[in-house]
């Protein structure tokens, strides 16, 4: 793990795009690090893309602006792709990683020429099948933390299951469900 | 020592405030501060303070209702941003006149119009002559250091000055990031308890808080107001001195950061001084002697002592994040400046509004400041001082 490693998120207002950069904050923290977790605000509303970013780092970090030349870039909706140039400045030793049932070309082809690392990973599916409903940042938090290298699945599932339970405090019946979700993606991630 | 925590610079703030416990809180919600009251709500609802939180209908209310708590003899606290600091403007002015220390969180945004809700400076500058204390912070660790710190230094018998410390909207204030926190006990010692020589619930002691002063009189009140401020600079570094001895975290009227061997130097305030940090340091990678000076105290200014730091270098930059829009320079730029002219220090100075409505300042904006300040340096003149700084040409 290189010391200053920095994420970009694309998502959609309403997908979770924002808490999952907050939960990844969290995630890195508790493995000793320094973290920055911040959401670009813009005029937030459901559907709108939206932007949110990650810096971790085992030194302070101390840099306040956004992230222009990212280590890696999460897509939570793939329809995003289409509009937003999600590889601006993306590191080609990085790595983008889709929430898509794309593949191969299907998806290189609104990668303007990216000739780093792709992966792919079907956070609907993942989870419709662990929690009855659509919320892709779960999934998408277990990908990008385990594209990253940024802790071991392991370490990954006993944290996550601490945050859970703190989070959901109210709602203890969607932890089990979350907590399936991140094992499913954590198998499902996939290079294309 | 200290708590390892990750918090955004708003809940700092709203952590700092449950541990200092005080005896009222009024405040409406504005972004990007909505959520210092909002987490302060919170604590009250788990009864984990005993304060009597006001919800006011106007930030004029909020600080209306701060007064009244004040001058009644207790400790008050409000926060709020842009907008909702010029509808408080009046009582700004009589908050500092009846002398009462009350603590503001400022959560820096560009003040309408048109509306924008990000950060720039123009709320706090806006107040800069109101007779507040201003403390800037880089960080939410600073946030919430300056916040600590706040009533020691307010409510100290040879100040008696309302308090502001400010932070960068969103940028600090909704970004989480790690910090240490003090426990609740040392923070109630550190800070202990308010007792006002004057107030009007003391029944031995009759008093009127604000009545007519007319031409006998408002001039005197006006000198002691200056003197107060005067009289706070030395009450800050004392406070600061025992913060530092509690926390370890040295704080001073400012930071400088390899200034002492710098060349050029740049001069700003809040989060873009964390930028500069980054910046500076990779400059020395290169050999370029580059500097930084962060103000923290920014009221009272500290003319002679930032003249004095600076004297030495080749080129200056201040970086202004509000425009004064008065065909010279910002504000932090014309205090810079005459602090070196009156002190009779003469270094080649230049100004850049920058960050205006939330404009990201990104590191390679502040890397261009350092380049013109070494041509500045190489040729001695400072030449169109008053510039801009990420601004957009047609075309771009």
């Amino acid at each position: 793990m290189n010391n200053l490693i920095e994420i970009r998120w694309h998502g959609r207002g309403g997908q979770g795009a924002k808490t999952a950069s907050l939960l990844l904050a969290d995630a890195a923290f508790n493995t000793g690090k320094y973290i920055q977790g911040f959401p670009e605000y813009g005029p937030e509303r459901m559907g709108a893309p939206i932007t949110a970013y990650n810096r971790i780092s085992d030194k302070p970090i101390t840099v306040h602006s956004n992230i222009y030349n990212p280590d890696y870039v999460v897509v939570v909706d793939d329809t995003l792709l289409e509009s937003v140039d999600v590889t601006a400045g993306l590191k080609e030793t990085g790595a983008i990683v889709i929430n898509t049932t794309k593949e191969g070309e299907e998806v290189r082809k609104f990668l303007k020429g990216y000739t780093g690392n792709v992966y792919a990973i079907d956070a609907r599916k993942i989870s419709e099948e662990a929690l009855g409903r659509y919320f892709p940042n779960t999934p998408m938090l277990a990908a990008i933390i385990k594209v990253a290298g940024i802790m071991s699945d392991e370490a990954l599932l006993k944290d996550m299951e601490g945050s859970f339970k703190h989070k959901f405090a109210k709602k203890p019946e969607v932890i089990e469900g979350n907590m399936k979700a991140l094992e499913l993606a954590l198998k499902q991630v996939k290079k294309i | 020592m200290g708590i390892r925590e990750r918090l955004s610079g708003n809940e700092a703030v709203a952590v700092a405030m449950r541990q200092i416990n005080p005896d009222v809180v009024a405040a409406f919600p504005i972004t990007p501060s909505t959520e210092i009251p909002q987490y302060f709500s919170t604590f009250v609802a788990n009864g984990q303070v005993d304060t009597e939180f006001v919800a006011v209908e106007s930030e004029h209310s909020a600080m209306s209702a701060c007064i009244g708590a004040e001058a009644a003899g207790s400790r008050a606290m409000t926060a709020t941003s842009a907008n909702g600091l010029s509808l408080m403007w009046e009582m700004i002015y009589i908050a500092s006149s009846l002398r009462l220390p009350i603590i503001l969180n400022l959560v820096n945004r560009a003040v309408s119009g048109p509306l924008n809700i990000h950060n720039d400076h123009s709320d706090a500058m806006g107040v800069r002559d109101a007779g507040w204390i201003m403390l800037f912070s880089e960080n939410n660790q600073e946030a919430y250091d300056n916040t600590l710190m706040a009533h020691r230094i307010a409510e100290h018998p040879k100040v008696k000055l309302p308090l502001m410390v400010c932070q960068d909207g969103f940028i600090t204030s909704h970004s989480i990031e790690n910090i240490e926190l003090l426990e609740d006990d040392k923070v109630k010692e550190f800070v202990g308890e308010y007792h006002p020589e004057h107030y009007l619930l003391n029944k031995k002691e009759p008093i009127a808080i604000g009545p007519l002063d007319l031409q006998a009189y408002l001039f005197e009140h006006k000198a002691q107001q200056a003197e107060a401020m005067n009289n706070a600079k030395e009450v800050i570094a004392e406070v600061a001195a025992d913060f530092e001895k509690l926390t370890g975290r040295k704080y001073s009227f400012f930071e400088e950061y390899k200034l002492d061997d710098a060349e050029i130097a740049i001069v700003c305030m809040n989060s873009t001084a964390g930028t500069t940090k980054a910046v500076v340091d990779k400059l020395r990678e290169q050999g370029v002697k580059a500097g930084l000076l962060k103000i923290r105290m920014f009221r009272p200014f500290p003319a002679e002592e930032v003249a004095k730091s600076l004297e030495h270098l080749k080129a200056v930059a201040v970086l202004d994040k509000s425009d004064s829009l008065n065909g010279m320079g910002g504000a932090l730029f014309e205090d810079v400046t005459s602090g070196m002219y009156v002190s009779g220090k003469s270094v080649p100075t230049i100004n850049y509004v920058y960050g205006i409505g939330g404009r990201d300042t990104k590191e390679t904006d502040i890397e261009k400041v350092y380049t013109d300040l070494a041509e500045i340096a190489k040729s001695g003149k400072a030449e169109n001082p008053y510039r801009y700084l990420g601004l957009r040409r047609e075309g771009e």
